[in-house]
């Protein structure tokens, strides 16, 4: 590792940063029920870790997903679900 | 699985990216991430020490996919100052975007100085507040920014307190009181609000203050998951308004669906030593006062 | 014949700034280096200065105003005194942090409490500590060609540090002297355009004043440490480039006045230098063996050029408008560690004068000439009046 002057450093190196480590209370389940693809779990997750390009292709990126349950609370259709780290994926 | 989504429309508009190591559900990291999703890669941001710059800029690691530079707590104002000044003399500022931003703590208290100085000089800058209320980053103490009986560590509730004795410095005001161009309150609870104002800020040339309500989970004692219930909640009591002052006019939001103040306050555990034993019902209505009084100075409730 | 014209410091100094086309300026005002900010503000609005000329809430912002604009990869310049610089101190020790090659000028002044606007060199001492480098000058002229030299040195890619050029308050900027200035051509051939090595900028973006984790910050300390130990010879170098292009010498890591075979050496920053030199000059011509050392680079402090200079002597005399309160005076004191565990080892003598501006008169240093000549001493006080009682202190 370089240490520069001033120590500047290059865009987006903490992606090496696997927060996904952190979860213990559960991680979010996309059912692919009732979406309406109206964008909000992805617009409202801090970690911007949810990805999907319309109606029923959400999921969040397990690397980086805190488990923080914002998505799962956001959804105006209830179709995230908080489960434990061990349950089948739905 | 669905189809993966392509690696480059991924991070397109990930300019604050994962691996940032704020806590799980913080309001500030979503808002941040919000901020510059709305304002796009030609920007640089000036960031004061704080939780936002901690979590995101660890050598040699940095979530910032835009140029960003931190220096210290409270200049931060005067160091974006710096920037516009140099864009300016490279003949670059139409091009590119100047952000300043931090913390309550740095806004309200140790760097007003500094920000008033920038708004009076009428720098093409957006100043962007992040009020979690409190200075999270050094462990949960009081700033000017604390509402009245919040616990801090440096203002507890005790045998003889309840809490942060002082009402909550309005800093919105004092940044209208400038006579700057565009000065817009907002929540991480509404986003596609704060997106709108993002982005209209940054249309407009001159100095821009825009304060944000982000819930800190830690700070606050709230449920990570309800960050959002509870930014919403702090504008539907009407104790956070939402306007907008453009050019001296005054333009605030209605509030979606009113709710007492105890809704708000009862989740919050900086908040629990007023509903203990028998509640200290004073001291809520206190609160309530304040928010109706927000209510109806800015006509926040549809006749 | 002297080549050059009769003008104030204060606009001396603004002509040379200007010359160096910096970019960006701000500076706050405070005696005595306001009729520098004054002077700087009258060319840009007679349009002599072509730069964005800033006027700030204080000096906090000001330093901070020139850190931003110096990331965003352009030539800035600020000034100070005393308590701007003590009010910019963290400011001050975080822009050499970033590595960032700002330059300034110090018009030293004394420190507060109790309130005094006239000059030491208390608060330039006060910020040695920084990692900026602090050259001293003598008179106007050597300000001005400091000024020119400190750009090259700190934009050199093997310093990327910033430079202080220290000069005494209202004895440099406020006075009358002849300065020859170059013209804006020798100037720019002297001087090319700053290259920055980082730079804000949306088309290569990067992550400016990340923080470090113990297992990586001794390492940046480390790195300016032996950067300023590597910018000495790039101060020489710097120098003689000078002398080159202008015919004259100025500059470097310090000045021989009568030195070289001399027993006692007096050992001075700055202004006062001179009226030790006419001391040195009268003591001289009664046969006496004396010279004055006036150092000009104090950071870094040239260790091994000094010991060279100075390991004939039997005596040093060193005189400073500074101290260490509660130890020592500081140069006397590093000057000491120049020669501890060394084959030579002169008797060092530190006195401190001038404080507050107090005059240092020919009397005064032939005083501390004849003082240490007679005694080693550790450090004392020139001057202590004897007529006032001090309260608290056993007169």
């Amino acid at each position: 590792m370089k240490i520069t002057l001033g120590t500047v450093t290059r865009p987006g190196g903490s992606r090496v940063n696997k927060t996904g480590a952190w979860r213990t209370a559960g991680k979010p389940h996309f059912l692919q029920k009732n979406c309406i693809g109206c964008d909000l779990c992805t617009l409202s997750c801090p970690e911007g870790c949810i990805f999907g390009t319309g109606q029923k292709t959400y999921y969040a990126n397990e690397d980086f997903c805190k488990g923080c349950g914002i998505c799962a609370n956001v959804c105006p259709v209830h179709d995230i679900e908080m489960k434990p780290e061990e349950a089948e994926d739905a | 699985m669905p189809e993966l989504v392509k690696e480059r429309d991924k991070y397109a508009d990930h300019l604050l990216c994962s691996g940032h190591t704020a806590c799980p559900g913080c309001g500030q990291s979503l808002a941040a991430r919000l901020v510059v999703r709305a304002a796009g890669r030609n920007i640089i941001i000036v960031n004061s020490t704080g939780c936002l710059e901690i979590f995101s800029s660890k050598y040699p690691e940095s979530a910032w996919e835009v140029p960003w530079l931190h220096s210290l707590f409270q200049n931060t104002a005067a160091v974006a100052s710096g920037v516009e000044a140099a864009l300016i003399a490279l003949g670059r500022l139409d091009k590119v975007r100047v952000i300043a931003q931090g913390g309550d703590g740095s806004s309200f208290d140790i760097g007003f100085g500094a920000i008033s100085g920038m708004f009076e000089r009428g720098h093409d800058i957006l100043y962007i507040c992040y009020d979690n209320e409190a200075y999270m980053n050094t462990g949960i103490q009081r700033s000017g920014s604390t509402p009245t009986y919040a616990r801090t560590t440096t203002s507890p509730p005790g045998r003889v307190s309840l809490g942060n004795p002082k009402p909550k410095k309005d800093l919105p005001q004092i940044a209208a009181a400038h006579g700057i161009p565009y000065v817009a309150t907002a929540t991480v609870g509404y986003p596609m609000d704060l997106d709108r104002k993002v982005r209209k800020a940054l249309s407009i040339r001159g100095p821009k203050y825009l304060q944000i309500h982000v819930p800190c989970p830690l700070g606050w004692g709230t449920d990570p998951s309800r960050t959002i219930d509870y930014a919403r909640l702090a504008v539907n009591t009407g104790l956070y308004p939402l306007y907008e002052v453009e050019d001296g006019v005054t333009k605030a939001q209605r509030i979606p669906r009113r709710a007492p103040v105890e809704e708000y306050l009862k989740g919050q555990v900086r908040f629990r030593h007023l509903f203990e034993g028998a509640g200290r019902k004073e001291e809520i209505a206190e609160i309530q006062k304040i928010a109706d009084r927000n209510i109806e100075r800015f006509g926040l409730i549809a006749e | 014949m002297l080549k050059g014209r009769m003008i104030q410091g204060c606009r001396a100094i603004a002509e040379a700034v200007t010359l160096c086309r910096p970019k960006v300026i701000s500076a706050y005002p405070i005696t005595p280096q306001t009729l520098i900010v004054e002077e700087l503000a009258s060319m840009v609005a007679e349009g002599e200065l072509k730069t964005e000329f800033i006027n700030v809430e204080g000096e906090h912002s000001a330093a901070s105003l020139v850190l931003g604009a110096s990331a965003t990869g352009v030539r800035v310049f600020t000034a100070t005194s005393s308590q701007g610089l003590l009010y910019m101190a963290e400011v001050v020790f975080n822009i050499a942090g970033m590595r960032l090659p700002v330059v300034m000028i110090n018009a030293n002044r004394s420190v507060s409490a109790p309130l005094n606007i006239w000059t030491d060199q208390q608060d330039s001492m006060s910020v040695r500590d920084s990692g900026w480098l602090q050259l001293y000058a003598e008179n106007n002229q050597e300000a001005c060609d400091l000024i020119l030299q400190a750009y090259k040195i700190a934009e050199d890619h093997r310093v990327m540090l910033p430079v202080m050029v220290c000069v005494d308050g209202f004895v440099l900027p406020h006075a009358f002297e002849v300065v020859d200035l170059p013209t804006q051509e020798d100037a720019d051939a002297f001087l090319p355009p700053y290259q920055p090595l980082y730079r804000l900028d949306p088309d290569d973006p990067y992550t400016m004043g990340a923080f470090a984790e113990p297992d990586k910050y001794m390492e940046t300390r480390y790195m300016i440490q032996r950067t300023m130990e590597a910018s000495i010879p790039i101060i020489e170098e710097v120098a003689s480039d000078f002398k080159r292009a202008f015919g004259r010498p100025s500059g470097g890591l310090f000045e021989k006045y009568r030195v070289d075979d001399a027993s006692t050496v007096v050992v001075a920053l700055g202004s006062m230098a001179g009226t030790i030199k006419d001391a040195v000059d009268e003591l001289r011509n009664r046969g006496e063996s004396v010279g004055v050392l006036r150092l000009i680079t104090y950071r870094p402090l040239p260790k091994e050029a000094l010991y060279e200079a100075l390991k004939g002597a039997q005596n040093i005399v060193v005189m400073e408008k500074a101290l260490s309160l509660g130890n020592s005076a500081p140069v006397a004191t590093e000057l000491r560690s120049v020669f501890h565990g060394r084959p030579a080892s002169p008797r060092i003598s530190g006195f401190v004068i001038g404080l507050g501006g107090r005059d240092v008169t020919v009397d005064d240093a032939k005083a501390a000439i004849a003082r240490a000549q007679q005694q080693l001493v550790d450090m004392e006080f020139i001057g202590i009046r004897t007529d006032l009682e001090l309260e608290g202190i056993n007169a």
